[in-house]
């Protein structure tokens, strides 16, 4: 740190932060990224497999490979950051900045900056959560504990694994593991649909003969000092086991893909109100929350499914915080709701700042089921303004619209809301 | 008729492949592409991999690596006992070729990361 002052601080040096960095930067405001870990680059530093960037440099690339990308330009633009430095609390100033300290090997210090972006990514959900009964062995892992150990650490984790959950990193870790040699005796799902991208079932599970059970789950682990095996059980259409269909499976670990959670300790210490639906703060097309000057991006806003979306909500934070800044701090906000029907799971941004609509606006939404042969329409005070077809949604496929609502001539009271409905044949 | 997911690109379209007659029918893609990878799943079906290399370097014990480009799927796990083969001495960079044409398919297995600069 060349200085405690800065017009930016963006907190989480993964894809999102170091994306949003550089476009404070490229908007010729000082800003400082603040990593706890020991290198910049997120959960990207783990995830060696491919497929990354596809949308943005239309490319294959790894994890390492695409978030490095990120990382040299920080180091040529001489961007600041701090590693294995920690925030612990963020308060808001008297004359509307934020001071925000923090604690490294160098002790404690406090950081001076009139915008904020929280770009701090997401949480796996762990066996706590999901209430499995038995003994407390060791070899039960989050599957992105399972990748650290296997990828950064190298020591595979397991010999003979099950593994819980079919979200993506799950996916990913059975065929990395079965390529290190440990068998994956199966992935079992209690929902009846796979929670990861369809590409991941085929390429990671089918490619190996990994066997995806739907509709089952581990209901019991045996083992004292290390897991010895565990049960799992068929269940019905309210996820509750069936009686009889009890089977054991030996293994040395269980691999938990059950789901990421935005992680919003400081937000909820800022006050800033969260979406139920998304986890995340709720924010406006500037990805601004309910408190001026707080941005947020990436999976610390809501879970994506691709990087390149991550980066690319970096940007319109990074971007939108330089203006904020630029501006001091004097925002117009005349927002109306985003509303969504039962359709949707989520929806982000959640507002639409009417004041200050200069551009598309880029929605993200998920549909909260399985839908063929569908339409999108956005009414304006029930009347339809747009429409969009879709041959397929699925919950675990977000879906990008961008939109033109400045065409829409938006005025105060007006009512805008999302709905889903089958194609009328 | 067979069905199949494309795994070219996060669309995942879903294809129905029909290889009856002398040509092979590709429907359901999106994009050429989708044709593409159909014929080939049901010819040569290729893949790439990624995987990590041992080093010497006691802070960063692995390195990811990948193949340079597509190999043929039913030579994967020969291609990982090559790969699992090789200790990293030198301070390899992002891009820098760990084994030169690997059991003679043409490509290479490059390093992905830039972690050893550090080393």
């Amino acid at each position: 740190m060349k200085t405690k002052n800065y017009d930016v601080v963006v907190i989480g040096g993964g894809a999102a932060g170091l994306a949003a960095a550089l476009q404070v930067h490229k908007s010729k405001k000082s800003v400082l990224v603040i990593e706890r870990e020991v290198r910049l680059g997120g959960i990207l530093k783990q995830c060696i497999h491919d497929g990354f960037g596809l949308l943005r440099f239309k490319e294959k690339l790894s994890g390492p490979e695409y978030v490095e990308r990120f990382i040299d330009e920080i180091h040529s633009e001489n961007i600041d950051y701090v590693c294995l430095t920690f925030v612990t609390k963020i308060e808001r100033t008297s004359d509307g900045d934020f001071k925000i300290s923090v604690v490294s090997k160098d002790g404690c210090d406090e950081i001076i900056a009139k915008a904020l972006i929280l770009a701090n990514g997401c949480r796996e959900r762990t066996a706590k959560q999901i209430y499995i009964h038995g003994t407390r062995p060791a070899g039960v892992y989050t599957a992105g504990s399972a990748q650290a150990l296997t990828n950064i650490y190298g020591q595979l984790p397991t010999k003979k694994c099950v593994i819980l959950g079919s979200g993506d990193i799950g996916l990913i870790m059975a065929r990395r593991l079965t390529l290190e040699g440990a068998e994956v005796e199966g992935v079992y799902e209690i929902k009846p649909t796979p929670s990861g991208l369809m590409r991941n079932v085929h390429q990671c599970l089918y490619d190996y003969n990994i066997p995806l059970h739907l509709s089952h789950t581990v209901t019991r682990v045996y083992g004292d000092e290390r897991l010895e095996g565990v049960e799992i059980m068929q269940v019905d259409e309210n996820f509750k086991p069936i009686e009889g269909t009890q089977k054991t499976i030996d293994c040395d670990a269980l691999i938990l893909s059950v789901g990421l959670i935005p992680e919003n300790e400081l937000a909820e210490s800022l006050d800033i109100k969260l979406d139920p639906k998304t986890k995340g703060p709720i924010v406006d097309s500037d990805l601004m929350t309910d408190i001026p000057g707080v941005f947020s991006c990436g999976n610390a806003l809501h879970v994506n499914d691709l990087v390149d979306y991550v980066s690319e909500s970096g940007e319109i934070a990074g971007k939108n915080a330089a203006s904020y800044v630029e501006n001091k701090g004097k925002v117009n906000r005349n927002e109306i709701d985003l509303n969504i029907s039962n359709d949707f799971l989520y929806m982000v941004p959640q507002k639409i700042n009417i004041s200050k609509i200069d551009e598309k606006v880029d929605i993200y939404f998920r549909s909260k089921k399985d839908r063929n042969n569908v339409v999108l329409k956005l009414n304006l005070n029930d009347k339809e303004v747009f429409s969009k077809k879709y041959q397929f949604l699925r919950p675990p496929e977000m879906e990008k619209i961008s939109f033109d609502f400045k065409s829409l001539n938006l005025q105060d009271n007006d009512k805008l809301e999302f709905s889903i409905s089958e194609v009328q044949k | 008729m067979k069905e199949m997911v494309c795994i070219v690109c996060p669309r995942g379209c879903r294809l129905t492949v029909d290889n009856q007659g002398d040509e092979i029918k590709v429907d359901g893609n999106f994009c050429k592409r989708g044709q593409d990878f159909a014929i080939s799943e049901l010819t040569k079906p290729m893949r790439t991999i990624c995987t990590t290399v041992k080093t010497q370097f006691e802070e960063f014990p692995v390195l990811p690596v990948r193949v340079s480009a597509e190999i043929p799927k039913e030579n994967i796990f020969d291609v990982m006992k090559e790969i699992n083969k090789v200790v990293v001495k030198d301070k390899l960079e992002r891009g820098d070729i760990v084994i030169k044409n690997i059991l003679g398919l043409n490509v290479d297995v490059i390093a992905t990361s830039d972690i050893l600069k550090n080393a």
